[in-house]
């Protein structure tokens, strides 16, 4: 399973959890319209970080947090294994 | 010297049946015996007004020492099994300690050297009449969850004030247990009620099995027992419990949640089952026996037996003669407010008619900015028919500074192709009964989690 795949079907267990309705999933979707609030990003964080064993947030020092799915995506992509 | 009005604990040993004994693993000792006997070989007189550290391997060693010593020496301290000699220096300068009783050689430290070493062995020697000229001061250390222990300072009366006030012979039959080792408060208080009320007492032994150690309660006649909820939990899980059937169980030192007090009655349907609230600094608050999470709230305010209690600031403060009279050494902190109340640092909250622990001032999460306590995630996850055991805890988090995480053991027997399906049941669980940041991010499935020394889950990282 890819990174993507990985992170996407996370996203659909935490909405499903948290009762959100996710838009389609999209690289362009601005992560504001996802539903998710900081509570639901800090739990997918978490277990992406037990999933993939990183967490881009923590250990990159510039540490923009992504406006878009695309952008988040790519910061797990991104860093190196 | 006058007298003490206190009666020093070797006048209870003659009390009750004659056949009274404290036994370990190795040892029954008789506590007909030891009121003429000594286990000081007959240096007993010697201790007269000395400040005597007693630090023994054996749990039996010491409490030979303590029933030998209470009203001859002016004060007790009561060194735990974690004990670490290298604190020896410390001690001994904050407590003034003069004497030094152990099973150990301890030649090698220099605080020693300062200090009367006397050894200690089973009760031999025959002794002449001895006096009670002193109310020994009593002296414990804290568990130090939170930075170096403390050395608080007890009277004997203090210690028994919930043992006399329930009436002490009302269990004069009882054989006691706890599962705490007897230099921490939860258990000298079941020593206290073992000596005193007129019982025996099973002592419990390091490195110990739980079947063997079930196996010897049953053995030495236990029907009252006492332990954190941790340690009941435990027994619960080692499925040594079919074997036992004590008349009277007792939990203390950390939340008994619903869950662990259904499981006990479950577990032992004709035993009563109490749990108090207490603390070494605290003493004995109160206890509860209806089987219910929690205490009622009309015990707040003074009560009949002298205990007034009052919640400031969501925590738990009380004020009583059991409480400890102070932190000993030099620099020591006052142990009470103006008032004479004891902050427990135990946050309570109210819930209908009934107050109910949620966790310690120190332990809460912080979830951007958000609170919760992790005792009050562990009472909801624990609820679920196949948990055994829980520990929520803080994870760092970028987004929102920290998480709340859930580390859970499951009953045993339960096939890991189940696991998903308990997960999700107990996340709807945990969202059904607790605000959304309050619900585990991610849970766990362990196979074991730590207990400290004395009987508590560690929240080394709370």
């Amino acid at each position: 399973m890819s990174v993507r795949t990985k992170i996407f079907s996370a996203m659909k267990q935490i909405a499903e959890e948290q009762k959100v309705t996710l838009p389609p999933l999209q690289d362009d979707l601005s992560l504001n319209e996802t539903g998710f609030d900081s509570l639901a990003f800090a739990i997918l964080v978490a277990r992406l970080e037990d999933e993939l064993g990183i967490d881009p947030f923590t250990i990159a020092e510039d540490a923009t947090f992504p406006s878009t799915l695309g952008e988040l995506v790519r910061a797990y992509e991104n860093v190196p294994a | 010297m006058s007298p003490p009005d206190t009666i020093a604990l070797r006048h209870y040993l003659g009390e009750g049946r004659k056949d009274r004994t404290i036994s370990d693993a190795r040892h029954s000792v008789s506590l007909a015996d030891m009121i003429e006997r000594s286990c000081l070989a007959g240096r007993c007189s010697e201790l007269s007004g000395r400040s005597v550290l007693i630090a023994t391997s054996r749990q039996l060693f010491s409490a030979l020492a303590m029933i030998e010593l209470d009203g001859v020496a002016r004060r007790l301290l009561l060194c735990p099994p974690d004990f670490g000699w290298e604190r020896l220096q410390v001690l001994v300068e904050q407590a003034g300690i003069d004497t030094i009783i152990t099973d150990q050689p301890i030649s090698g430290h220099c605080a020693a050297g300062r200090c009367t070493v006397i050894g200690i062995d089973l009760p031999e020697r025959r002794i002449a009449e001895r006096t009670t000229d002193h109310a020994t001061e009593w002296l414990m250390l804290t568990s130090g969850t939170s930075g170096l222990p403390k050395i608080v300072r007890h009277t004997l009366d203090g210690l028994a004030g919930a043992i006399i006030a329930e009436g002490p012979t009302r269990h004069s039959d009882a054989t006691w247990a706890t599962f705490y080792d007897i230099r921490r408060y939860g258990g000298l208080q079941i020593l206290l009620r073992a000596v005193i009320g007129g019982g025996s007492m099973v002592l419990s032994e390091p490195g110990e099995t739980i079947a063997a150690h079930v196996a010897r309660l049953q053995a030495g006649g236990v029907t009252h027992i006492s332990g954190t909820p941790s340690h009941w939990r435990k027994l619960l899980m080692s499925g040594a419990a079919a074997d036992f059937s004590p008349r009277y169980i007792r939990l203390s030192g950390e939340i008994a949640d619903q869950a662990v007090l259904d499981g006990l009655a479950q577990a032992f349907p004709h035993a009563s089952i109490g749990h108090a609230y207490a603390s070494t600094e605290a003493g004995v608050g109160f206890s509860v026996d209806d089987g219910r999470e929690g205490f009622p709230a009309h015990l707040i305010g003074r009560n009949r037996d002298g205990v007034e209690m009052k919640v400031v600031e969501g925590s738990l403060r009380i004020r009583s003669k059991r409480t400890a009279r102070a932190y000993v050494g030099a620099d020591a902190p006052p142990l009470a407010d103006a008032e004479g109340f004891v902050d427990t640092g135990d946050i309570v909250e109210l819930r209908g008619e009934r107050y109910h622990f949620v966790g310690r001032r120190g332990g809460i999460i912080n979830i951007g900015g958000l609170k919760v306590h992790p005792e009050e995630v562990e009472a909801v996850i624990n609820r679920h028919a196949c948990v055994q055991m829980s520990r929520a805890r803080s994870r760092r988090s970028p987004i929102t500074g920290a998480i709340v995480v859930a580390d859970v053991i499951l009953t045993g027997g339960i096939d890991e192709k189940r696991h998903e399906t308990i997960r999700s049941e107990i996340l709807s669980q945990c969202k059904d009964s607790l605000a959304a940041w309050k619900v585990p991010a991610v849970i766990r499935f362990v196979e074991r989690l730590e207990v400290t020394a004395a009987g508590k889950l560690a929240r080394t990282d709370a």
